[in-house]
């Protein structure tokens, strides 16, 4: 069976489309990733899912239960994790999971054990009876994590988990997030807009302006960008432009003073090539694709050069929501 | 069912935990009321005099003190929806299986909690204004506390659904707040003043609050009104040459208090 089921999901706010019509399956113990710039649709199909905003059309289910009718029955299977932080500061890391517990009706013989073996699991046992509000930015995402796996949830949404925090942490979560999967046989459903947090995920689904692009594993996008990439700089570029159109049939493009193109056998390619160009080469590299590469060739553009344009166009969506 | 008893229970318990933790709010609870007793009484005290028998102006405006400090603490409750959803707690609420009925009812409690915890410490000054607390008094007035606060706390609640910044809430809320209590009978007997005042004041719902309260403080001195032997100085609520009985006040609030709850249930379960 699959975790989760998503069919033509639309959602639009006003006139904004925010996701225009996705369909996708998650399969049950997958780690499943969102990529995409922010303001693509991530976190408007993650609250879909949870059951916070209702489609505007289309059909999801979770843990074969349907977002909209069985409300109850997809909240009590999931567990969540949220971009900010949800937790209530003023009360202790142990009060914040004993409310949650409460909310979920985890019986008390259950969840002594429970958040005993999750706070051992990501060290913060001992801080148990901290304010969370003394929490640095990563512990209170751990907790975050503790607390939507007290109730035994089968899938876990994370959105952006890692957003605003520092690269070794980030790493840390990563290894917490693996641990758990392994343990509780979890399906794990994350958004994110780091492609290198991306290569962790089983499958990606590259999300872009409402639209799913493309769904696969991080290897295969990136092998369908069209092999590895060479770079090169040589001291007349545009007379290697011309060589590479006429004599080895390539696209190159020139960007930054580099002439870039992609070739099916990079290794295979480099040493022939140096050999037979009549030019004067001045640097050469080659490298597997990343997936930057894969959402520049799947979109066109940059994710990164998106970000400033996307946050004020999510501004804009939501002084839409609230008119 | 399970997850209508769940909410309310689950988010009553967190609103009483938050409530004990934040002492200064128990303490500045209690201090704004015996300021306006204090003030108003020493200063009005002399001027005003007996108002009837037995009954001078700070003892008349006590029971209108303790309705006004539930009033204002159970319409605040609702600052604490405003909260969670500023620094995004609320979302742990909204995702959990409880359902959004009880999670309304389970914040009215815990405001009505709290609104009682105030309007038991202010009991404490009884004894200093002549007084005398019987066992039956204490309960009577608890439960109209408990359906006071309940019904504002709807009103609180539904505001609070509406708006995205504590400022704007607070804002809000002292706009209703004030014109609510000053023209309600808090400070002056309502039978007793100019016709377009008492217009305006018989339509406040707080009125009948403050006037089963004050009833239920003053019974002793209301008997011997009723016997008809001495002028009542206007001390009850007459509506069409009807005077209001507490039951019939109570009735009034209970009324409200649902159409406002239900109002609150509806404009909370609709938001996304």
């Amino acid at each position: 069976m699959n975790s989760i089921q998503v069919e033509n999901l639309k959602k639009t706010y006003g006139k904004l489309e925010a996701v225009k019509s996705v369909s996708f399956e998650v399969d049950e113990g997958e780690i499943f990733g969102f990529l995409g710039p922010n303001g693509a649709g991530k976190t408007t199909t993650i609250n879909v899912l949870c059951t916070l905003l209702n489609p505007t059309g289309g059909s999801a289910s979770v843990n074969g239960y349907d977002v909209v009718k069985q409300r109850n029955e997809v909240r009590r299977s999931i567990g969540l994790v949220f971009q900010e932080s949800t937790l209530d500061e003023y009360l202790t890391a142990e009060q914040n999971l004993l409310f949650h517990s409460y909310a979920y009706g985890v019986s008390k013989d259950i969840r002594e054990q429970r958040m005993k073996d999750l706070l051992d699991l990501v060290d913060l046992w001992d801080r148990r009876k901290g304010k969370t509000r003394t929490y640095s930015g990563g512990m209170k995402r751990r907790l975050e994590i503790v607390r939507g796996l007290i109730h035994h949830p089968r899938v876990l949404f994370l959105d952006e988990p890692t957003l605003g925090l520092d690269p070794q942490t980030r790493r840390y979560i990563w290894d917490y997030v693996k641990d758990i999967r392994a343990k509780e046989n979890l399906t794990i459903f994350l958004t994110t807009h780091y492609m290198d947090e991306a290569e962790h995920c089983d499958r990606i689904a590259v999300i872009d302006n409402g639209n799913i692009v493309a769904i696969d594993t991080p290897e295969k996008l990136k092998d369908n960008v069209g092999g590895d990439l060479v770079m090169l700089r040589a001291s007349d570029n545009e007379a290697a432009t011309k060589e590479l159109v006429e004599d080895w049939s390539l696209q190159p493009e020139t960007q930054d003073g580099l002439v870039k193109f992609s070739v099916p056998k990079g290794e295979e390619f480099l040493p022939e090539f140096v050999r037979k160009f009549r030019g004067e080469l001045l640097s050469i590299n080659v490298r597997r694709p990343t997936l930057d590469d894969v959402f520049l060739s799947l979109t066109g553009r940059d994710i990164r050069d998106e970000e400033v344009d996307e946050s004020a166009q999510l501004k804009q969506s939501l002084k839409y929501r609230h008119r | 069912m399970v997850e209508f008893y769940r909410g309310i229970w689950v988010v009553a318990y967190r609103e009483l935990l938050r409530f004990v933790q934040e002492r200064s709010r128990m303490i500045s609870s209690f201090a704004f009321p015996l300021m306006f007793l204090v003030v108003f009484g020493a200063g009005f005290n002399r001027i005003v005099g007996t108002m009837t028998e037995g009954v001078d102006f700070i003892k008349f405006m006590y029971p209108g003190i303790l309705s006004m400090t539930v009033v204002m603490s159970s319409m605040f409750s609702g600052m604490s929806i405003v909260w969670d959803r500023e620094f995004g707690f609320l979302k742990e609420i909204l995702v959990a299986p409880i359902s959004r009925t009880g999670i309304v009812i389970g914040k009215a409690l815990g405001g009505s909690a709290t609104a009682m915890a105030q309007g038991i410490i202010l009991l404490i000054l009884a004894p200093f204004l002549g007084i005398s607390l019987t066992f039956w008094l204490v309960i009577k007035y608890l439960l109209l506390v408990l359906l006071l606060s309940l019904s504002l706390s709807g009103v609180g609640i539904f505001v609070a659904t509406r708006m995205r910044s504590q400022q704007g809430f607070q804002m809000v809320m002292q706009l209703l707040i004030f014109p609510l209590i000053f023209l309600s009978g808090v400070f002056f007997p309502v039978d007793n003043v100019s016709p377009w005042l008492q217009v305006i004041a018989k339509v406040n719902p707080l009125t009948y609050g403050v006037d089963a309260v004050r009833q239920v403080f003053l019974e002793k001195d209301l008997v011997l009104l009723a016997s008809g032997t001495i002028d009542d100085a206007g001390l009850g609520v007459t509506i069409f040459g009807h005077r209001m009985g507490v039951l019939e006040d109570a009735l009034i609030i209970g009324v409200l208090g649902f159409v406002f709850l239900s109002a609150a249930v509806w404009s909370f379960s609709r938001q996304e």
